[in-house]
Order: C-alpha cells, then sequence, then structure tokens
C-alpha cells in the first residue's frame, strides 16, 4: 500500500500536466484523424474533408468480419493485410488477393476475374451484373442470395485467426504434452499453469456432468471447445494486429460449434434418451403427437442456447467497448478519452473474465447435454 | 452485425476445428490426461502405502507395549513367587531350625543327665572307695601302737554313754 502510494500520485500528477499539453497541441490532428478514418469507412466521398461520425458503421465494421485485415491509416490511406479471396464462381475456382478490391466495399470498385467481373458491397462479393439489378435491400442481405454471388470461401480475418491460434495451440499443447514425457516429477512451467484446467475440465465439468463411466469419452472434445474458445476470446480482445479478431463474437462460428455438440450429443444418445423423445414415460400415448414436437424442439432449443449465448456475450463485449471509444469521436473532444478510457479499461477486464466465463459456460452446457444423452435411467 | 457469406467461415470452421481436435487428441489431450492420472494414481498409491506404513508402525508400536507390558507381569509374578518362596522357605527353616534345636537341646538334656547321673555315681564309687582308703588309712595309722589303739578304744568309749 504504502509503495504503491508514491508512484499513483507521480502518475496522475504527470497525467494533469500532459492534459493541457495534448489538448492544445491535438485537436486539429485528431479531427483530421476522425475525418480520415470517417473516409476509409466511407471510401466513396473521400473529397469531403469532415462528415458526420457513424458509430453504427464503425462497430460494425469491427465486430464483423473482413476480407482484409486493417492494420492503420497512414495520411489518408489504409494500411491493411491482404488475405487471399477464394471463390467459387460459375467458371470454377478463383484465387487472388483482396488487394484488388482497393478497400472498396460499396459496390463501385469493380474487379475482373478471369473475364468474370465482381464488386463487393458489404464484404460480399458479388457478380457484378447481377448486383445491379438488386435492390438496396437485397444488397444488405446479400450474404444469402446465392444467385447473385459466387460461393466464398475466403480465408477471411476471423479465418485467419482462427488458424493462428488454432497452429500456436496446437505447439503449444504439444510442448506441454512432450514436457510429460521427460518430467515424471510435479508440472512446471506452462504444464504446471495447464494442468489446473485439464483438471478443473475434467473434475468439475466432465465428471459431476457425464458421470464417472463415460466422461472419459469426452475429455478431448470438452478440452478443445473449452481452450479453443477460450483462447479465441481471448484474442478477440488484443485490440492489434495479428489478433482483434471478432471469432467467438461471429454467429456462423457459435453455429458450427453448437452444431457439433449437438452431433456428438446426438449420437451419444442410448435408449432413455430416445426413449424420453419418442416415448416419454408418464405420458398418455394420445399425448404423442404433441409430446414429440416439443422434444424434438427441445433438443434443438439446447444448441441453439449455445450459438446465441456465447455469440451475444462475446459481440456484446466487443460493442460496448467499441461505443466506449467511439464517444471520444461522438463527444468530438479529446476531453473525454480520460473517463471513456478508464471505462475501456474497466470493460476490458470484465471481458477477459468474460472470456474464461464463456468457455466455461460452453463446455459445462455441452457437457450437461451429452450427460443427459448417456444417462442411465434405473427409473418406473 | 453486418452478415457475411456464412459458407466461408462454417466451412473453415468446421475443417480446422475437426483436424485441431483430431490432432489434439492424439498428440496433446492422450499424453497430458494419461500422465495426469499415472501421477494422481501414483500419488494415490504413495498416500496409500504411507497410510499402511502408520497403522503397521502404529500395530507394531502396540504389540510392542503389550509385549512389554506381559513381560513386566511376568516379572512381577515371578518377584512376588521368589519372595513368597523366600518367606517361605526362611519360615520353614526357622520352624526346622527351632524343632531342631529343640531337639538338640532336649537331646543335650538327657545326654547331660545321663552324664550327671554317670559322673555322680562314678564320684559316688569314687568317694565311697576313696572313704574306705582314708578309713584303712587312718585305721592302719591310729592301730600302729598300742597306747594309741587304747585312746582310741577309751575315746570311743567315753563318747559312748551307758545309759
Amino acid at each position: 500500500m504504502i509503495i504503491s502510494k508514491k508512484p499513483l500520485q507521480f502518475l496522475l500528477v504527470a497525467f494533469m500536466a500532459c492534459v493541457p499539453y495534448i489538448s492544445n497541441a491535438n485537436p486539429l490532428i485528431d479531427s483530421v484523424h476522425v475525418a480520415n478514418e470517417i473516409v476509409v469507412e466511407h471510401h466513396a466521398e473521400a473529397t469531403h474533408e469532415k462528415k458526420e461520425f457513424n458509430a453504427t458503421d464503425l462497430i460494425n465494421s469491427h465486430i464483423g468480419d473482413s476480407h482484409e485485415f486493417h492494420i492503420a491509416d497512414w495520411e489518408g490511406h489504409p494500411i491493411s493485410f491482404y488475405l487471399p479471396v477464394i471463390l467459387w464462381t460459375n467458371n470454377g475456382l478463383e484465387v487472388f488477393s483482396a488487394e484488388a478490391f482497393h478497400h472498396d466495399n460499396t459496390g463501385e470498385h469493380v474487379v475482373d476475374v478471369n473475364g468474370q467481373k465482381l464488386v463487393r458491397f458489404n464484404e460480399v462479393i458479388f457478380y457484378a451484373d447481377k448486383y445491379e439489378e438488386l435492390s438496396l435491400d437485397d444488397r444488405k442481405n446479400g450474404a444469402f442470395a446465392f444467385d447473385a454471388r459466387p460461393l466464398d470461401f475466403s480465408i477471411t480475418k476471423n479465418v485467419f485467426s482462427m488458424f493462428m491460434s488454432a497452429i500456436v495451440m496446437f505447439f503449444l499443447f504439444l510442448v506441454v504434452a512432450r514436457s510429460y514425457n521427460k518430467n515424471k516429477l510435479a508440472p512446471k512451467g506452462l504444464a504446471g499453469f495447464l494442468e489446473p484446467l485439464v483438471t478443473f475440465v475434467r473434475d468439475d465439468i466432465a465428471r459431476p456432468n457425464i458421470g464417472e463411466k463415460q466422461y472419459a469419452k469426452y475429455m478431448p472434445y470438452l478440452l478443445t471447445i473449452f481452450f479453443f474458445i477460450w483462447i479465441n476470446n481471448l484474442i478477440g480482445l488484443i485490440p492489434f494486429f495479428p489478433f482483434s479478431s471478432n471469432l467467438t463474437g461471429n454467429i456462423y462460428f457459435t453455429f458450427v460449434l453448437a452444431f457439433i455438440t449437438f452431433i456428438v450429443t446426438t449420437l451419444s444418445g442410448n435408449k432413455d434418451y430416445w426413449g424420453h423423445i419418442f416415448n416419454t414415460p408418464g405420458v398418455p400415448v394420445w399425448l404423442a403427437p404433441i409430446m414429440i414436437p416439443v422434444e424434438i424442439i427441445g433438443m434443438l432449443t439446447k444448441p441453439f442456447a449455445l450459438m446465441i449465448r456465447l455469440f451475444a456475450n462475446i459481440t456484446a463485449g466487443h460493442i460496448i467497448i467499441l461505443s466506449l471509444v467511439s464517444l471520444i469521436f461522438i463527444f468530438d473532444t479529446v476531453w473525454i478519452s480520460p473517463i471513456s478510457g478508464a471505462f475501456v479499461l474497466f470493460m476490458s477486464v470484465l471481458e477477459m473474465l468474460v472470456a474464461a466465463l464463456q468457455a466455461y459456460v460452453f463446455t459445462l452446457l455441452s457437457a450437461l447435454f451429452i450427460g443427459q444423452a448417456v444417462a442411465e435411467h434405473d427409473h418406473h | 452485425m453486418q452478415l457475411t457469406s456464412p459458407e466461408s467461415l462454417i466451412f473453415w470452421t468446421t475443417i480446422i476445428f475437426v483436424v485441431f481436435f483430431i490432432l489434439l487428441r492424439k498428440f496433446a489431450w492422450k499424453p497430458i490426461l494419461g500422465a495426469v492420472q499415472s501421477r494422481e494414481e501414483s500419488i494415490n498409491n504413495a498416500l496409500a502405502s504411507a497410510e499402511s506404513a502408520r497403522l503397521e508402525m502404529l500395530n507394531l508400536t502396540a504389540s510392542n507395549e503389550r509385549i512389554l507390558q506381559e513381560a513386566r507381569v511376568e516379572r512381577d509374578a515371578l518377584l512376588k513367587e521368589a519372595r513368597e518362596m523366600r518367606e517361605k522357605m526362611i519360615a520353614d527353616s526357622k520352624a526346622e531350625a527351632q524343632v531342631q534345636g529343640e531337639r538338640m537341646i532336649e537331646q543335650a538334656k538327657t545326654a547331660i543327665a545321663a552324664e550327671k547321673n554317670a559322673a555322680m555315681a562314678e564320684l559316688k564309687s569314687q568317694v565311697s572307695t576313696l572313704s574306705l582308703d582314708i578309713a584303712e588309712k587312718l585305721l592302719k595309722n591310729e592301730l600302729s601302737n598300742k597306747e594309741a589303739q587304747t585312746k582310741l578304744v577309751e575315746n570311743m568309749l567315753g563318747d559312748v554313754k551307758l545309759n
């Protein structure tokens, strides 16, 4: 307490001393910077010096997926890490760099790929001719206009981030697994960090929910989703390249994970599980036409809840942090930045808790659903 | 959130996750879970063997204590027996000594009495012999001359008073 007091006061004084300097020196640059960012966001009107700041667009672009990894802006020009675009077009597979679109997301810039004209609107790539025929609403919902666009298997920002995290995690865990060959004593280093988490998943998630007899079979799956979600949650919180992707807050990603849990649950369902769905014990037979659809809906709502919970929690956290940052630009003053910064810091710390918590909840509920499917009842 | 093309992320997530899962299961989770489990077992075994060693130790101490107790009891019994035996022996020998002594005293007394009687008898015979000798010598001495004899007779006659 005593040690920390002095530096804190010192920091406070130093900060206070710097505030006027920052505020005097920067408004012009700051506004130019805001203008630049807005110009980037709305490339169409690049000639305008200043435009109304649109927080919704900014947040949408940050939490959404993208064909390129935006790193920074330099003198009005965005610096991006271009990712490969992989398209399954009417003429077959096409692979090219996202640089071809020149950051255009408005459908203005036409790219010619081996004779096929393509445009990009809100990160969705269309055939240029079919794009012209679409209304604005159809363009906005272009993700599902499969007849107007080629199938897109691009390595997007989220896919890139997922590749990276999977490779890094694989090698980390490989190193840990190897360390057990050499070190037969108590675990140390990375293994000492990882092992409590592994035993936590085993003793507090798998064992109580799946049961002593069957839990071992599902341990690899539970451990994989736990670490995959947790690490990707954390990667999403790091606000600079090559992190900052909102992978776990993407509903397609959570859909796949929830769907895999659904498949695992369904495949491990035993006689009792199916018996409860198609012939609920204690319910008269004539209620079956009502009961069976209800039970089948129940089967589907469980993974659906998993999908929505992870997506909503992570996306909400990102939106709050981005909104707090946007406050600086909405109020158009640097004076709001200490308040905004403090809140962002608080939210970031909270989000680190949420990152672990959501990974835990997803794993716990997966274990619970699997446990329900494999439970052996000794009833009636 | 701006919904982008779903097929991209769904396709890649499925592939990456499944491959990641299979690789991790083979190369990470199996060795890690195996190592954790085997270590837990070894810890449990070590604890169990320590506990059994402790119990054995306890048993050993208890049996030592019991043996010691038994030995102590035995020693006490032995000591008691010895003491009793000693007392009995003392008492016995005392009684025997008394009887013996009494008998010896009795014998001594009888012997003394016999000796005394014998001595008395001897003395008596000795005395009588001596007396006779003395008397003989005296008579011889007295009757060696006429005068003395007459005197004696006169003395004797003088003593004998005629009534």
